[in-house]
């Protein structure tokens, strides 16, 4: 899918037919690669101070050139940057700016949904007109023009895409939210006297939290793919910035002559997004099950 | 249809045309807004290469009306614009209104094959992972369709560009050809792009939307008075119609923002491409144009898809009314 995908792909409900049994709460193997893919992509980017001197040598002179010349094991791109190395640098990016694009998506989703869904009334009625004109309009599109219309970088980048993710948070809290709201025992929280902000950040938010968790950690693998997607179109990360998005924008006109520039990272984009989508996919649909059973 | 029953109908109709407006209405407020705060001054890039004195400066800030309030300059592109005058862009000094016409061709061309295919093998493949939920077919394929969500466009069309254009030579690397056999020929990988990740939220779609159909009760009553598979599976077709169609309208939405991808990765000359080469150049008439020329397919073809809804399933009238 292009990007920003998250607010209406729909959870194929969980239909396996398997007895709930200790056995079937093990994750299924391609969860358990799916995690193992992730904690690579951490590593490298936990070690990305170590590997950032190496993936900024330039050689000019030496140009592109193809895998295992000069011991650079998958070539060099345009200015004589070693693509392990870059590739290896460009994993911080590629997590740490949709982690921050989905925290923050979160933050707006549990203020202003939670509020909303437990208070009711006008500032329910102004948010669900917020979500429903974000929702109606195409978001990369949006994206893209704000983003190049303020003049990109990493920080507008981010901002954008927190507003523009934060209506399916909004959504997805409110909707939790006022589920909860009738039951019993916030009801008896209520008639004990207990403060409404209390009683929804200390009563209701423990029971919602699991939920938005995992669909924070979906919206990470949508952030990712829609923040490299800026960064291709020269909008995201600053130029320079070693990012699997700016590699594969600099790699196309590379085809012919290191095609590894634009392979390395494109895999990784692919590989990452889709074990982040896999693991939230089964975390969601663990946390779902659990609710049944209760 | 008779006319007390078409009334809360056009009712229906009127309120989500007046949504549809209000809309735009914003969005065209949103996008002007923006441009008139962003940083950079929009009178220095109109001078382009031309000398700039501050004489030059307010001679072209007249000119725009770029010395009048926000709501004076906004109030006067919105007149012009409802006249079909989006004014001319920045860069070649082109009417705006041109420049996207001889665009447009390109991207829809894209869009409408890559909407074909994803819709044709996505409801397809669906539908088969929702009659043998749990087979090695349904697993393979829901499997793949988080595959494919989670791919960017631009990943996977720089693959496919490597694969197919670079390594085997099968397809040509950039321009969009003559005729229509070649045209196809020029447009099959770009298209094939858009159309994967589209593919896998339909086959994610239909398969939820199926296997819901499948479980209900009228199925197994259906069985057990003895109707075939064949015959019960028409039935089930025709519930599950519903939300999918619906959700149909809503990957027009990302056609057209996978299709900036993917023309800007293929070199083809559309109207995404156009719009990145705006953005990049802060040509904002353009900008603002094509925003809201995309704001406007989107929303209606969202309206219609809910009205033809309402004409086609009387259940869903009933609902409307009562709202």
């Amino acid at each position: 899918m292009s990007m920003l995908t998250r607010a209406r792909t729909p959870r194929t409900p969980d239909t396996s037919g398997t007895p709930r049994t200790v056995a079937a709460r093990r994750p299924p193997l391609t969860v358990i690669a799916a995690m193992v893919v992730l904690a690579l992509v951490v590593i490298a980017a936990l070690l990305h101070p170590l590997v950032m001197d190496w993936a900024l040598t330039q050689n000019v002179a030496l140009g592109p050139v193809g895998t295992g010349v000069e011991g650079h094991v998958f070539g060099t791109d345009q200015l004589g940057r070693d693509v392990l190395a870059l590739s290896l640098a460009g994993a911080r990016s590629a997590l740490g700016g949709p982690i921050l694009v989905a925290l923050g998506s979160m933050l707006i989703g549990v203020v202003l949904g939670g509020t909303a869904g437990y208070r009711g009334g006008s500032l329910d009625f102004l948010a669900g007109r917020y979500t429903d004109l974000l929702l109606a309009l195409p978001a990369t599109l949006l994206a893209i023009v704000v983003a190049g219309v303020l003049g990109g970088g990493y920080w507008v980048t981010a901002v954008v895409l927190i507003v523009l993710f934060s209506p399916s948070d909004v959504r997805l809290v409110r909707a939790a939210v006022m589920e909860q709201r009738p039951l019993p025992y916030i009801e008896a929280a209520r008639v004990s006297g207990i403060s409404g902000p209390r009683v929804l950040f200390r009563h209701i938010a423990p029971n919602v939290l699991p939920i938005v968790v995992a669909n924070a950690l979906l919206n990470v693998a949508f952030a990712l793919v829609a923040f490299s997607s800026l960064s291709y179109l020269g909008l995201g990360v600053p130029p320079g910035t070693p990012d699997w998005g700016r590699q594969l924008a600099d790699g196309r006109d590379l085809l012919g002559s290191n095609p590894m520039v634009t392979i390395v990272p494109g895999l990784l984009i692919i590989a990452t997004a889709t074990a982040v989508n896999l693991v939230g996919d089964w975390l969601e649909g663990r946390l779902n099950s659990e609710a049944v059973e209760r | 249809m008779s006319e007390g029953r078409a009334r809360p109908l056009v009712a229906y109709t009127l309120r989500r045309l007046l949504g549809a407006v209000a809309l735009l209405f914003v969005l065209s407020v949103v996008v002007f807004s923006l441009i008139y705060w962003a940083p950079g001054d929009i009178a220095r890039n109109l001078l382009g290469n031309r000398q700039v004195t501050p004489e030059s400066l307010a001679a072209v800030r007249r000119q725009y009306h770029l010395d009048q309030p926000f709501v004076v300059q906004y109030a006067g592109w919105l007149r012009a614009a409802l006249h079909g005058d989006f004014g001319r862009s920045i860069r070649t000094g082109e009417p705006v209104g041109g420049l996207i016409r001889d665009r447009i061709g390109v991207t829809a061309a894209i869009c409408g094959l890559a909407f074909v295919l994803s819709v044709v093998g996505g409801v397809a493949a669906g539908i088969a992972c929702a009659v043998r939920r749990g087979s090695w077919l349904d697993r393979i394929l829901v499997s793949g369709s988080v595959l494919g969500v989670s791919a960017p466009a631009f990943a996977v069309g720089l693959l496919l560009l490597y694969v197919f254009a670079v390594w085997l030579g099968w397809f040509p690397f950039y321009g969009t050809g003559d005729g229509l056999l070649d045209g196809l020929w020029h447009l099959a990988l770009p298209a094939l792009t858009l159309a994967i990740g589209l593919a896998a939220f339909v086959v994610k779609l239909t398969r939820a939307a199926v296997a819901r159909e499948l479980d209900a009760d009228y199925v197994v009553f259906a069985r057990s008075r003895g109707l075939g598979r064949g015959a019960v599976l028409r039935i089930v077709l025709r519930n599950a119609a519903v939300p999918i169609v619906t959700s149909l309208g809503l990957l027009l939405a990302y056609l057209f923002g996978g299709t900036v991808l993917v023309e800007v990765t293929f070199a083809l000359p559309g109207a995404g491409a156009l719009m990145q080469d705006a953005v990049e150049f802060k040509d904002f008439p353009v900008v603002q144009a094509l925003t809201l020329a995309v704001g406007l397919i989107v929303t209606l073809s969202a309206v219609v898809v809910d009205v033809v809804y309402l004409l086609v399933d009387p259940r869903l009238r009933g609902r409307v009314s009562h709202r």
